[in-house]
């Protein structure tokens, strides 16, 4: 019933569903059964989290460089700015905290 | 934009004004993302600041967030199965189906959202009680509104799937829908692995 083309699209979502599943699990187990200790629990949090995003941007939003390239541009731009404001507000305030409270 | 609505047949410059639709309606997504962030820094700085109330840890459970996350990654599966449906053109009736799973996992979502900010508010640790719960609120509130417009949405794409067919633009209405959703998908990961499991640790 359906075309060569939108099989191979089905397997991408398919493929990328069970990853993102994979991936949501895995932090979700390390949390509840307490597997590592506090920091390693964050960074494997943090890992799967990155890799999650990706994965949703390739097999869901199929943001390619080679197919969307202003769309994919706009979102490292956009990634640019949030990495400088989140980065800078978190660096600040954080300091703040140090400096008044930690005295 | 009212002329081609009226115009029964497509002008031969709609492909190209579909595009920038589209690009158009992605810079809107991104400028979304920025506000998420904003509220994502804000929850950073607010996170220890419980001013004598309930902390993290206390407040929230894994079992709710972890069946959300499901939902939602359910939801965004079935978007992306709908979308080969409105790419191929001409079946109506298995898109309609797909875009209603798309919002019932959606609502699901909803209801389990809604059940645990009332539980919350319950235990006296609503938004006012302090900067944490503050920062919660409106970020997971913010989160949940976007759910709840995208699903409007969706009902909106059903009836006019039913009331007028899939033309063109309305294969692109559907196609800014799907990236919206999978958009609000990318920013629930990212308050499940910030907010929530870092919450639940001991």
């Amino acid at each position: 019933m359906m075309a060569p083309a939108q099989q191979e699209r089905l397997r991408g979502y398919l493929l990328g569903f069970v990853l993102a599943l994979l991936l949501s699990l895995v932090p979700f187990a390390c949390v509840h059964y307490q597997w590592l200790d506090r920091f390693p629990t964050m960074a494997t949090i943090g890992i799967c989290a990155v890799l999650q995003v990706l994965v949703h941007l390739r097999y869901f939003l199929h943001l390619r460089l080679s197919e969307a390239k202003e769309r994919f541009w706009l979102l490292v731009f956009t990634l640019l700015l949030i990495g400088l404001m989140v980065g800078g507000s978190l660096w600040i305030m954080w300091d703040l905290t140090d400096r008044m409270m930690g005295h | 934009m009212t002329d081609i609505i009226r115009s029964p047949r497509p002008s031969p410059e709609l492909p190209s004004r579909l595009a920038e639709r589209e690009l158009g309606f992605w810079l809107f997504l991104m400028s979304d993302l920025v506000i998420f962030a904003l509220l994502f820094a804000t929850y950073g700085v607010m996170a220890d600041r419980v001013a004598g109330g309930p902390s993290a840890e206390e407040l929230l459970e894994l079992r709710r967030p972890l069946l959300e996350t499901l939902l939602l990654l359910t939801s965004t599966l079935t978007m992306g199965i709908a979308s080969l449906f409105w790419q191929s053109g001409k079946v109506r009736y298995p898109l309609i189906l797909w875009l209603g799973m798309t919002l019932v996992c959606g609502g699901g979502f909803l209801y389990l959202e809604l059940q645990e900010l009332r539980h919350l508010l319950e235990q006296d640790a609503g938004p006012s009680r302090s900067g944490f719960l503050s920062a919660f609120f409106v970020l997971v509130g913010t989160h949940g509104l976007h759910v709840c417009l995208g699903m409007l949405w969706g009902l909106f794409m059903i009836c006019q799937l039913l009331l007028r067919g899939l033309d063109a633009e309305v294969a692109s209405r559907l196609q800014r829908l799907g990236s919206y959703w999978h958009l609000l998908d990318v920013v629930w990961i990212v308050i499940i692995s910030a907010v929530y499991l870092p919450g639940a640790m001991p």
